[in-house]
C-alpha cells in the first residue's frame, strides 16, 4: 500500500488542524477538508492518525470519507479537469465534449493521466450554466467551450508543472 | 451599534457613492427585483454598502419594536413560502419551532445549490451576502435562536469567502455577536462547507452532514422544526427564502402581497440556460406565463430552432411544453402540471434534444446521488436508468414503457426522502407529454430527435450546404472533406458517429438515417 502523508506531516497536521478543531463540536468534516486541501487526499494513514487523535473509529471516518464525492483517497494528478456535466451544459453537448477529452488525454473519467498531470474529476454543475458548456481546470473557468477548444485548454495546462 | 449610527453610515455611504441609488440596467419590464436588488450595484466586500441600501435596518426595528409573535405573525400574513422548492409557507415552519420550547434551537440557511441548472442562490451569496446574515438574524430571533449555520456547497468557494468576510465584517459593528443593538439578543453564525453530495440539500441529511455524519436522509416525522440539529429544533430556510426577510419586515406584508398571485405571492428567481437567447438570472412575479418567460424576456430559442420543452425543478422536477406556454408559472400550477418550481432552474430544450435521452440523463444523476439508505431509491433508479438504457440503444420494448411507468410510481411512493420520492418524476412527466417519442423509440427504432447514438447509423450531408467548413473542423477524426461554399462529404468508412458535425451544423443540412 501506497503512503501518500508522511509521518512529520501528520505532525505538522496534528498542530495545525486538529488541535484547533478540537473544542468545536462534530468537526469531522471540516478536519477531513483540511486533509482534502493539503494533500489532495484523504488516504488511510490520514483517517488512521484522525480516528486516534480524536477517539473517533475508523469505521465511521472511512464511512464519511467514501460517501462524499470531494473526498478521495489518493491523489489527484497536477491539474483537475472537469467538463461540467450539469443539465444546461449537457444539452449543449458536454457528453460530446467528455469524449474529446478522454480521447485526447487517453484516460477515463474520474482517473489520472499517466504522467500525473491530469485528474478527469466528475464535475456535477458548477454554477455557470449561462455559459455552458463549461470546462473547469482547477479554479479557471472556460465557457461557451466547443470541441475544437479543447487541445488548446489541454496544451496550455500541460506546460505548466508538466514534465511531459 | 444603534440606529443613529446606521442612519449615519448609510447617508455617509451615499454621499461618498451615489452610483448605489442608481436602478439596474437592462431590465427587462417585466422583471421586478426584491431578492436581486442589491445584485451588481452594491459591493458585496463593503458592509457600508449593504446598510446604504437600509440593510441591517430589518433588524434594528424588530430588536427594538416587535416581539417574537409580531415577526412570525408578519412573514405568515406575506404568505412567503420556502423558495427551495417545495413551497411550504415560511411563517407555519417558524411559528412550529417558536412553539417547541428548548433553551437551545437553530437556523440553518441552506445554500447547497445542488440542482444541475440551477444557479439563483449562487449570485445572492456572491453578491449581496448580507442579507442572508440578516435573514437568518431574524429568523433566529423569531423562533428564539441564538446560533445560525450557513451550509454551502463546496464547489461555491467565493460564496463561502465572501459570506466569511460578511460575518467578520458584521462582528466587527456588533450587529452579530453578543447583545446586538444593545438588546439582549445574541446572533453567531457559522459556515460549514459540503463535500459533493446533492442529498444533503435534504432537511435530515443536512442536519447530518453538519453533524459530521455521512449525508444520509431520515424518517420524517419528527421534523427538523421540532427535532433537529443535534436533536433541537432547527428551522432550515433556502437562500432565496432568506433574502426576502427584511423587505418584508421593513415594507412589510402589503407590500410583498402586492407582487404575484394569492397562493404563491412575491417574486421568483429563475435561472434560464439551454438552448434560449437570453440566458442568465431573471426575477419575475409569480404569476407570470411560461411563454412570457420563454419568448418575451428569454428571446426564444434561437438559431432557427424550435422550442420543444423546458425542464424545470431539476432531477425531481418534470418538462413543461408548448401548450403550457400560457400557464402561470407558481408553486400549485406547476405540481398540477406534473412538474414542479425547485429551486428555480429552466432549462430550454429545442427539437434537437430527445426527451427519453433527457430523462436518462436525470436518472443517471439521481443512481449517483443516491445516499443508498432504502432499498427503492438505491435500486430501483438504477433499474429505471437500465430501462432508458435500453430505449435509447434500440433494444426497447412495449412492455419496457409499461414497466418504466410501473416501476417510477413504486419508487415515487415507497422511497424514504424527497430525493427517491422525486426522482422518477423526469421519466413520468416525459412519458406524458412526449409518449410518441418513447413510441418511436421502441417500436421505429427511431430517435425523432436524432440525438441517441445507439439509434442511428450514419450522418450524411445534403445538398443545402453551404460550405461554411465548421463541421469539418469540429470533426475530431477529420473525416469530413470539401472545399469552402462547397458541398461537404463525410468519409462513412472513418466516421466515428460523434455527432459533432451534426450538432455543429446551422443550415440543418445534416441529417441522420
Amino acid at each position: 500500500m501506497s503512503i501518500y502523508v508522511l509521518e512529520e506531516q501528520l505532525n505538522e497536521f496534528k498542530i495545525e488542524v486538529i488541535n484547533k478543531y478540537r473544542d468545536t463540536k462534530s468537526p469531522l468534516m471540516q478536519i477531513l477538508q483540511e486533509s482534502q486541501k493539503r494533500y489532495g487526499c484523504v488516504p488511510v494513514e490520514v483517517q488512521e492518525f484522525i480516528s486516534k487523535e480524536m477517539n473517533i473509529t475508523t469505521a465511521k471516518i472511512n464511512g464519511v470519507v467514501s460517501f462524499y464525492s470531494m473526498f478521495s483517497l489518493i491523489p489527484s494528478g497536477r491539474h483537475i479537469l472537469g467538463v461540467c456535466t450539469g443539465t444546461a451544459c449537457y444539452v449543449k453537448g458536454a457528453s460530446r465534449l467528455v469524449e474529446r477529452v478522454e480521447a485526447l488525454l487517453d484516460t477515463e473519467y474520474g482517473s489520472t493521466t499517466e504522467d500525473g498531470c491530469f485528474t478527469l474529476a466528475h464535475t456535477r454543475c458548477v454554477g455557470d450554466c449561462a455559459q455552458a458548456p463549461v470546462i473547469m481546470v482547477n479554479d479557471e473557468f472556460n465557457g461557451k467551450v466547443t470541441s475544437d477548444d479543447i487541445p488548446k485548454i489541454i496544451a496550455r495546462h500541460r506546460g505548466k508543472n508538466c514534465k511531459k | 451599534m444603534n440606529k443613529n449610527i446606521l442612519e449615519k453610515i448609510k447617508v455617509e455611504t451615499l454621499k461618498a457613492n451615489p452610483e448605489l441609488n442608481e436602478p439596474h440596467k437592462n431590465l427587462h419590464e417585466k422583471e421586478v427585483r426584491v431578492v436581486l436588488k442589491n445584485c451588481d450595484i452594491i459591493n458585496p466586500e463593503d458592509i457600508n454598502h449593504y446598510i446604504a441600501k437600509d440593510g441591517y435596518f430589518a433588524i434594528n426595528q424588530i430588536l427594538t419594536e416587535m416581539s417574537q409573535e409580531d415577526v412570525i405573525k408578519v412573514i405568515s400574513d406575506s404568505g412567503l413560502r420556502g423558495r427551495g422548492g417545495g413551497g411550504f409557507p415560511t411563517g407555519r415552519k417558524w411559528d412550529f419551532a417558536y412553539k417547541n420550547e428548548n433553551d437551545t434551537k437553530y437556523i440553518i440557511c441552506n445554500a447547497d445549490e445542488g440542482d444541475p441548472g440551477a444557479f439563483m442562490d449562487r449570485s445572492v451569496l456572491e453578491k449581496d451576502p448580507h442579507s442572508i446574515l440578516e435573514g437568518m438574524m431574524i429568523a433566529g430571533y423569531a423562533i428564539g435562536a441564538e446560533t445560525g449555520f450557513i451550509y454551502v456547497r463546496a464547489e461555491y468557494p467565493l460564496a463561502a469567502e465572501r459570506l466569511q468576510k460578511a460575518i467578520d465584517d458584521a462582528l466587527e459593528l456588533n450587529i452579530l455577536g453578543e447583545n446586538i443593538f444593545g438588546t439582549k439578543f445574541n446572533f453567531n453564525i457559522e459556515i460549514r462547507l459540503g463535500a459533493g453530495a446533492f442529498v444533503c440539500g435534504e432537511e435530515t441529511a443536512l442536519i447530518a452532514s453538519i453533524e459530521g455524519n455521512r449525508g444520509m436522509s431520515k424518517n420524517k416525522p419528527p421534523y427538523p422544526a421540532i427535532e433537529g440539529l443535534y436533536g433541537k429544533p432547527t428551522i432550515i430556510n433556502n437562500v432565496e427564502t432568506l433574502a426576502n426577510i427584511s423587505q418584508i419586515i421593513l415594507k412589510g406584508s402589503k407590500w410583498f402581497r402586492s407582487f404575484g398571485t394569492e397562493k404563491s405571492p412575491g417574486t421568483k428567481v429563475f435561472a434560464l440556460a439551454g438552448k434560449i437567447k437570453n440566458t442568465g438570472l431573471i426575477e419575475v412575479p409569480m404569476g407570470i406565463t411560461l411563454g412570457e418567460i420563454i419568448h418575451d424576456i428569454g428571446r426564444g430559442v434561437g438559431n432557427k430552432r424550435k422550442f420543444k420543452a423546458v425542464l424545470t425543478g431539476g432531477p425531481s422536477g418534470g418538462c413543461l411544453t408548448e401548450k403550457h406556454l400560457d400557464q402561470e408559472v407558481d408553486f400549485d400550477t406547476l405540481v398540477a402540471l406534473g412538474s414542479m418550481m425547485g429551486s428555480g432552474g429552466m432549462i430550454v430544450l429545442d427539437d434537437h434534444d430527445c426527451m427519453v435521452d433527457i430523462a436518462k440523463f436525470y436518472l443517471d444523476f439521481s443512481v449517483d446521488e443516491s445516499c443508498g439508505k432504502c432499498t427503492p431509491c438505491r435500486e430501483g433508479t438504477i433499474q429505471l436508468y437500465k430501462l432508458l438504457e435500453k430505449i435509447t440503444n434500440g433494444e426497447g420494448t412495449l412492455a419496457h414503457l409499461d414497466k418504466l411507468k410501473k416501476l417510477s410510481k413504486a419508487v415515487k411512493k415507497t422511497s424514504l426522502c424527497g430525493l427517491g420520492m422525486t426522482a422518477p418524476n423526469p421519466i413520468l412527466s416525459t412519458l406524458e407529454h412526449f409518449y410518441d417519442e418513447y413510441l418511436a423509440h421502441v417500436t421505429h427504432k427511431v430517435c425523432p430527435a436524432s440525438s441517441c447514438r445507439g439509434l442511428i447509423e450514419k450522418y450524411i450531408i445534403q445538398d443545402n450546404c453551404v460550405g461554411c467548413t465548421i463541421c469539418a473542423k469540429r470533426c475530431p477524426v477529420q473525416c469530413i472533406t470539401g472545399e469552402r461554399k462547397g458541398l461537404h462529404v463525410i468519409d462513412q468508412d472513418a466516421c466515428i458517429q460523434c455527432g459533432e458535425c451534426f450538432a455543429s451544423c446551422n443550415f440543418d443540412a445534416i441529417i441522420t438515417k
